[in-house]
C-alpha cells in the first residue's frame, strides 16, 4: 500500500489490473512446460550424483543419517554413467577446447593475409582471395574436412616423396588444418569489413599530420578497426566451438566423439543430455563474458 | 581426365545419376525445413515482441538453447530422443510396435528448431525498425490486430528482414549436410559412397563441394532477384 500525500490527502491511483489474457495464460503454460522440463531433467542427471555425494557428504554426517548414507552406498548398487564417462567427458572437452584454440590462432594468423589481398586494388591479387573466401563460406564445413581427411588420400604418393604424408595421416592434424583455412575465410571477411568501415577522414587525418602509412594503419585505424569487429569475432568464436563437433566424425575423441562412443556403449540417452548441457555451458559463458569485454573496452563510445 | 569425366557420367558405369539424386534430396530437404523455419521463426519473434514477460522469457530460452547447441547435436537430439520417446509412449499404450524415425524428418526437424531460432532473431530485429506508429495507424482505420499484422506490419517486415532471412537460407543449405551422417542419403551422403568405391576421394568431395558452390550462387542470385522485388515500392533517393 503507498501512503496517501500527506499534504493534500491525495492517493495515487491504483496499479493496473493485468487480467488473465491469453497470451498471459500461453506464457504462463510454455514457462511451466519449461520449468517442469528442466525440473525432471535435473533430478534425471543428478540422480546419477547420488553416489559421489553421498560419499563426499558421509564425514560430515552423524547419527542417523550418517547410518542411512553409508547403507546406502553399500546396498544400493549404484552403476552410475557419469561415474564410468566422467572422465572421458573431461578429456573430450579439452580436446575440443585445443581444437577451437588452435584453429583459431592459425586462422587468424592466415586471415590477415587473405584480407590484405582481399581489397588490394591489384586484381590478381583480390580475385584469388575472393574465390577462396567465396569457396570457404560456400561450401559445408563437413564437406571441407572430408575433401581435407579423405581426398588427400589420393595424393598419397606424391605426399609421401614431399614428406608431408605425416600430416594427412593424422585426424587431429587434418581438422586443424580444415578448420583453420574454414575459419581464416570468415576471419579475413570480419577484418576487411571493418578496414572498410572507418572512414577516410581517419586516414586523411594521420597524412595530414605526417604519419606514415604503417604507422596511421596500426596506430589509428587497426585500433578502432577491432573494436567495431568485436562482436562478429566472438559470432565466430561460437560458430567454431559448435563446427567443432564435426571433429567427431573423423574419428576424433572431442566432447562429442566421448559422446558417440559413451552412447554406443550404453545406449544411455543422457550421454547426448550431457553433451548438450556442457555445449549450452560453454556457449553461454563465452557470450556473457564477451559482452563483458566489449562493454568494457568500448566504454568510452557514446552509445 | 577422360577417366574422371566416365567416373562423373550418368549410367552405369558412372555416378552422375546417384549424385543428381543426392542434390535433389539436399535441395528438397532445405525446402521443406524453410517454410515450417519461417513460421516458428515469426511467432517466437511475435512473443519476444510481447509486453507480456512470460511469454517473452519462454521464448528467450528457446533460442538460447537452440542457438547454443551445436547442430550435430541437436540433430543427435532428435534422432534418438524422438525415437527413444516414441517407443517409451507406444510401450505405456500397451503396444508392441518398434518405431524407427526417418532420417529426413529428424533433419528437418532438427534444422527447423536451428532455422527458427535464428530466424526469430531476424524478426525481432526487423520489428524494431517498424515505427510503432503503423501500428496505430491500422487501428485507427478500424482494422483488427490481426489484420493490422497481416496487412501492414508483415509486408514491410519481411522487407526488412529479408537480407538476414537470405543469409540464414544459405547457411541452411550448408548445415543439411550434417543429415548425412544420420544416413540420408543427400549430395554427401551418396559422393562418399561414390568415394569409397571408387577410391577417388579427392575427385568426389571436390565436387560435392562444389555442387554446394554452385547451390549457394544460385541462391544468391535468386535471393537478389527477390529483394529487388520487395524493394519495388521504395522511394528511389
Amino acid at each position: 500500500m503507498i501512503a496517501p500525500n500527506p499534504r493534500t490527502g491525495l492517493k495515487p491511483p491504483p496499479l493496473a489490473k493485468r487480467p488473465w489474457t491469453a497470451t498471459k495464460i500461453t506464457g504462463h503454460v510454455l514457462m511451466a512446460f519449461w520449468a517442469i522440463s528442466g525440473v525432471y531433467l535435473l533430478t534425471y542427471l543428478l540422480g546419477n550424483l547420488e553416489k559421489p555425494i553421498l560419499e563426499l557428504a558421509l564425514p560430515f554426517l552423524s547419527g542417523e543419517w550418517e547410518v542411512y548414507a553409508s547403507d546406502r552406498i553399500a546396498t544400493h548398487k549404484f552403476d552410475s554413467f557419469l561415474g564410468r564417462y566422467g572422465d572421458k567427458y573431461i578429456s573430450g572437452f579439452l580436446v575440443t577446447l585445443k581444437i577451437v584454440g588452435l584453429s583459431l590462432l592459425f586462422g587468424a594468423a592466415l586471415s590477415i593475409p587473405i584480407a590484405a589481398a582481399r581489397s588490394s586494388k591489384w586484381k590478381i591479387l583480390s580475385r584469388p582471395a575472393y574465390a577462396y573466401v567465396y569457396f570457404f563460406r560456400g561450401t559445408p564445413l563437413l564437406a571441407q574436412t572430408f575433401l581435407i581427411y579423405y581426398g588427400f588420400g589420393s595424393f598419397r604418393p606424391e605426399l609421401q616423396s614431399i614428406g608431408l604424408w605425416w600430416f594427412f595421416r593424422d585426424a587431429f592434424y587434418c581438422i586443424i588444418f580444415a578448420f583453420s583455412l574454414n575459419t581464416s575465410a570468415y576471419q579475413a571477411e570480419i577484418l576487411r569489413g571493418a578496414v572498410q568501415n572507418i572512414s577516410r577522414g581517419q586516414w586523411e587525418g594521420a597524412q595530414a599530420l605526417g604519419l606514415s602509412k604503417p604507422v596511421t594503419f596500426f596506430k589509428i585505424i587497426l585500433p578502432q578497426a577491432l573494436m567495431v569487429a568485436l562482436r562478429p569475432y566472438g559470432n565466430e568464436i561460437i560458430l567454431m566451438i559448435k563446427g567443432s563437433a564435426i571433429a567427431a566424425i573423423i574419428t576424433i575423441y572431442d566432447l562429442m566423439g566421448e559422446t558417440r562412443r559413451a552412447y554406443s556403449r550404453t545406449y544411455d540417452f543422457q550421454a547426448y543430455i550431457w553433451a548438450a548441457v556442457i555445449y549450452l555451458m560453454i556457449v553461454e559463458t563465452l557470450r556473457r563474458v564477451w559482452d563483458r569485454i566489449e562493454a568494457r573496452l568500448t566504454r568510452h563510445l557514446i552509445r | 581426365m577422360n577417366e574422371a569425366l566416365t567416373l562423373l557420367s550418368f549410367g552405369d558405369q558412372g555416378w552422375g545419376d546417384t549424385i543428381a539424386r543426392g542434390v535433389l534430396v539436399t535441395v528438397t530437404l532445405a525446402l521443406a525445413t524453410l517454410p515450417f523455419g519461417l513460421v516458428i521463426g515469426f511467432v517466437i519473434a511475435l512473443a519476444k515482441n510481447s509486453s507480456e514477460p512470460s511469454l517473452k522469457l519462454a521464448a528467450n530460452i528457446y533460442t538460447t538453447i537452440f542457438r547454443g547447441l551445436p547442430e550435430l547435436l541437436t540433430l543427435f537430439l532428435v534422432y534418438f530422443g524422438v525415437q527413444i520417446g516414441l517407443n517409451e509412449l507406444v510401450k505405456l499404450a500397451g503396444y508392441d510396435i518398434y518405431f524407427e524415425v526417418n532420417s529426413f524428418v529428424a533433419g528437418m526437424v532438427a534444422l527447423s528448431l536451428v532455422f527458427s531460432s535464428f530466424a526469430s532473431e531476424a524478426f525481432l530485429s526487423a520489428f524494431r525498425g517498424i515505427p510503432h506508429g503503423q501500428f496505430e495507424g491500422g487501428y485507427a482505420l478500424g482494422l483488427s490486430r490481426f489484420q493490422t499484422m497481416l496487412l501492414v506490419i508483415l509486408p514491410q517486415l519481411i522487407r526488412l528482414a529479408l537480407p538476414a532471412l537470405g543469409n540464414l537460407w544459405l547457411i541452411l543449405l550448408k548445415e543439411t549436410a550434417l543429415v548425412s551422417i544420420i544416413g540420408l542419403e543427400d549430395t554427401l551422403r551418396e559422393s562418399s559412397i561414390a568415394a569409397r568405391v571408387t577410391k577417388e576421394p579427392f575427385l568426389f568431395f571436390g565436387i560435392a563441394c562444389l555442387i554446394y558452390l554452385v547451390l549457394a550462387i544460385i541462391s544468391s542470385s535468386g535471393l537478389a532477384r527477390i529483394e529487388r522485388w520487395s524493394k519495388r515500392g521504395e522511394v528511389r533517393r
